[in-house]
């Protein structure tokens, strides 16, 4: 790229010459300190990862010749396909069930908070202040045989012994998650709803529709970016997430993630993992644009 | 007009903690009619508006569109609709879908449908641009999708917050015409708020000056311009020259007043004017006074200097000082006859009508 071959409108001050003229190269001066360091943390991993599930695992070297075999077993091993199948399921239903609970929150701050606004996104952003871990463990003290819940159910008197419903199994997966995501939800939804003009709610009410058409018809389709972000942002890292499916999913909370860390640790077997990998990253990339293009739909229909 | 208004407002206050933004303000505006509440920022007259249209609701005091009254009707069922400042056009739609926003609710068939989004559309003179989205629209453009969203809707009352205040000069007058017409042409009660006294004089049937949360007066354009109630209406709706007097002699509603310069002056007493002491206000717009040339002459006239000249293309302001007067007086003059010409210091004689001094409250 020459700066000769410069031939646009923008008129360069004395001041700005060379390389910096235009608003666009200033831009990307700024953001390539920041993009180099993704490249080279994020993209060259993933180029290895990549590279090694073309590859063979031959006990404790590694074959380098190009091969399939590793995605073969990866789509077709009933074990893999289950797992992959149930990851998704359940990173879904988090980000589904989190951004339906964080929206009324979202949509109380911003059309009601008033002046306590940033004290209660401020508030909300309390619980992230501990460790994910510790969060966790706490939800094993709720949802535990002895645990808080438990306790509280025996002590009203609607359960005569404790209930192991609650704990080890896929639900407590699914509480904890949507738990540790809420914050992560509710504030791309909250930014998107502070965009919206109040005076087009007011026109809507001018034009005739109630509380529940209004939000229907004007709030709710002005707000889908929001939506779109907060499921992606939940979806994505979710599906990946191993520890809270070890730590309260007992043997139905075992995550594709689970199944990945055994090829790269006991298993021994690097290409499959990887493999395993990139098959996961390709999967959500195609449910995550359904489900958005899906929501766009859906919205558009409303009118 | 002997039928019932289409709007009445009585006593309606409207209060924001302890400040009072509208201050037991009553109103009839009737059907058919082209009201403005004209005003500063802050007078009220948008507030009094969003209450008409249910946006607010008074702090005392009731309002009654044809005969109904409105407390507690929310503004998604009043008879009402509302062209707002900002214009508010959904940007998730197109101009069609848009202006069908209100007719959606209504389940009309189709083609009735189409046939009224058409309709509109041609009533603001957007016809074929129904596809185009809310996003690609000139400001004049969003501003006809606005009115052709309310209008077809078929308000017994439209709403119009200031909107001709966003969009440029020429664009303006050309709207002022354009809205005129259409409020005739479709018979519906127009209520306008605007800052702009041209605007209020050129479109409205009776215009509501404001100041403060009060109207200070309610009268047909002309009647407000030339007869103002008192100073700050005066003052508000163009140039006027205040000349101090004395109050010498009433008979009824006539009244005489001795100044300086213009003499003893016969008039009419202004409404709701109760007299203090003997001091009255004598006002006269400028272009009432006219500059006399050569060997003209006239029944009234003043004799004086030009201390000031102020061009402004088609007309000048000039500033002429009379013997024996306070103030100086202010003259427009068009420029046909060479006002631009006449030179500062030069001597001057001015005509006037005596109908044209007019007494009013400070």
């Amino acid at each position: 790229m020459t700066i000769a071959t410069e031939g646009q409108g923008w008129v360069a001050t004395p001041a700005r010459r060379g390389f910096f003229r235009t608003e666009q190269r200033q831009g990307l001066a700024l953001m390539s300190p920041t993009f180099l360091f993704a490249l080279v943390m994020l993209a060259a991993p993933i180029m290895v990862v990549i590279a090694h599930s073309f590859w063979t695992q031959n006990y404790l070297t590694i074959d380098r010749s190009f091969t399939l075999e590793n995605y073969r077993i990866a789509l077709t091993e009933p074990i893999y396909r289950d797992l992959l199948m149930r990851s998704l399921a359940l990173s879904m239903s988090v980000a589904f069930l989190t951004v339906i609970l964080a929206y009324p929150v979202a949509y109380y701050i911003s059309f009601h908070g008033g002046r306590y606004k940033s004290l209660i996104l401020f508030l909300i952003t309390i619980p992230a202040w501990t460790s994910y871990l510790l969060r966790v463990m706490s939800w094993k003290v709720i949802l535990g045989y002895k645990g808080v819940l438990n306790t509280a159910l025996l002590g009203t008197g609607i359960i005569d012994e404790p209930s192991t419903a609650f704990l080890y199994n896929t639900n407590a997966v699914l509480i904890t998650l949507t738990h540790a995501w809420a914050v992560f939800a509710i504030l791309p939804i909250y930014v998107s709803l502070e965009k919206v003009d109040r005076t087009l709610v007011e026109a809507a009410t001018d034009l005739g529709d109630g509380p529940i058409r209004r939000f229907l018809r004007v709030t709710l389709p002005l707000t889908i970016p929001g939506i779109v972000a907060a499921l992606i942002i939940v979806m994505i890292p979710t599906v990946g997430d191993y520890v809270t499916p070890r730590l309260v999913g007992g043997k139905d909370g075992v995550m594709i993630a689970s199944a990945i860390e055994v090829q790269f640790k006991k298993g021994a077997n690097w290409p499959l993992g990887a493999a395993l990998s990139v098959t996961t990253m390709i999967v959500i990339t195609i449910v995550a644009i359904s489900s958005v293009g899906l929501l766009r739909w859906a919205a558009g229909r409303i009118r | 007009m002997p039928d019932r208004p289409m709007i009445e407002i009585a006593s309606v206050t409207k209060t924001y903690g302890r400040f009072n933004a509208l201050d037991d303000a009553s109103l009839a505006i009737r059907p058919g009619e082209f009201f403005s509440l004209l005003g500063p920022s802050g007078c009220g007259k948008t507030t009094l508006l969003r209450m008409i249209g249910g946006f607010d609701t008074p702090t005392r005091g009731t309002i009654a569109i044809d005969g109904q009254p409105m407390l507690g009707i929310p503004a998604n069922r009043r008879p009402t609709n509302m062209v707002f400042q900002s214009y508010a056009i959904f940007p998730h739609l197109d101009v069609e879908q848009n202006v069908a926003y209100g007719l959606k609710r209504l389940k009309l068939d189709r083609a009735e449908e189409r046939r009224r989004v058409e309709e509109a559309l041609a009533q603001v003179s957007l016809k074929g641009l129904g596809r185009r989205g809310a996003t690609e629209l000139s400001g004049g453009q969003r501003q006809r999708v606005a009115l052709a969203r309310a209008l077809v809707m078929r308000p017994k009352v439209l709403l119009l917050d200031e909107p001709l205040s966003a969009l440029d000069k020429k664009l303006r007058e050309q709207m002022q015409v354009e809205l005129r017409s259409l409020q005739k042409a479709v018979g519906i009660t127009f209520v306008l708020v605007t800052h702009d006294q041209y605007e209020a004089l050129a479109m409205s049937d009776r215009i509501a000056v404001m100041f403060d949360g009060k109207i200070a007066q309610v009268a047909a354009p002309k009647d407000i311009y030339q007869r103002p109630v008192n100073r700050q209406v005066a003052d508000f709706l163009g140039g006027m020259n205040f000349i101090h007097g004395n109050l010498v002699g009433e008979n009824g509603t006539a009244i005489e007043v001795e100044t300086k310069g213009f003499g003893r002056v016969a008039t009419q007493r202004p409404a709701h004017w109760a007299v203090k002491g003997g001091a009255v206000t004598i006002g006269i717009r400028p272009e009432r006074l006219r500059v006399l040339w050569d060997q003209e002459t006239a029944r009234h006239e003043l004799a004086g200097t030009v201390v000031d000249r102020h061009y402004f293309g088609e007309i000048t302001h000039l500033v002429i000082e009379i013997p024996g007067m306070d103030k100086p007086l202010s003259v427009t003059e068009t420029n046909d006859f060479g006002a631009d010409d006449i030179p500062v210091g030069a001597p001057i004689r001015i005509a006037y009508e005596p109908d044209a001094l007019v007494a009013m409250a400070d």
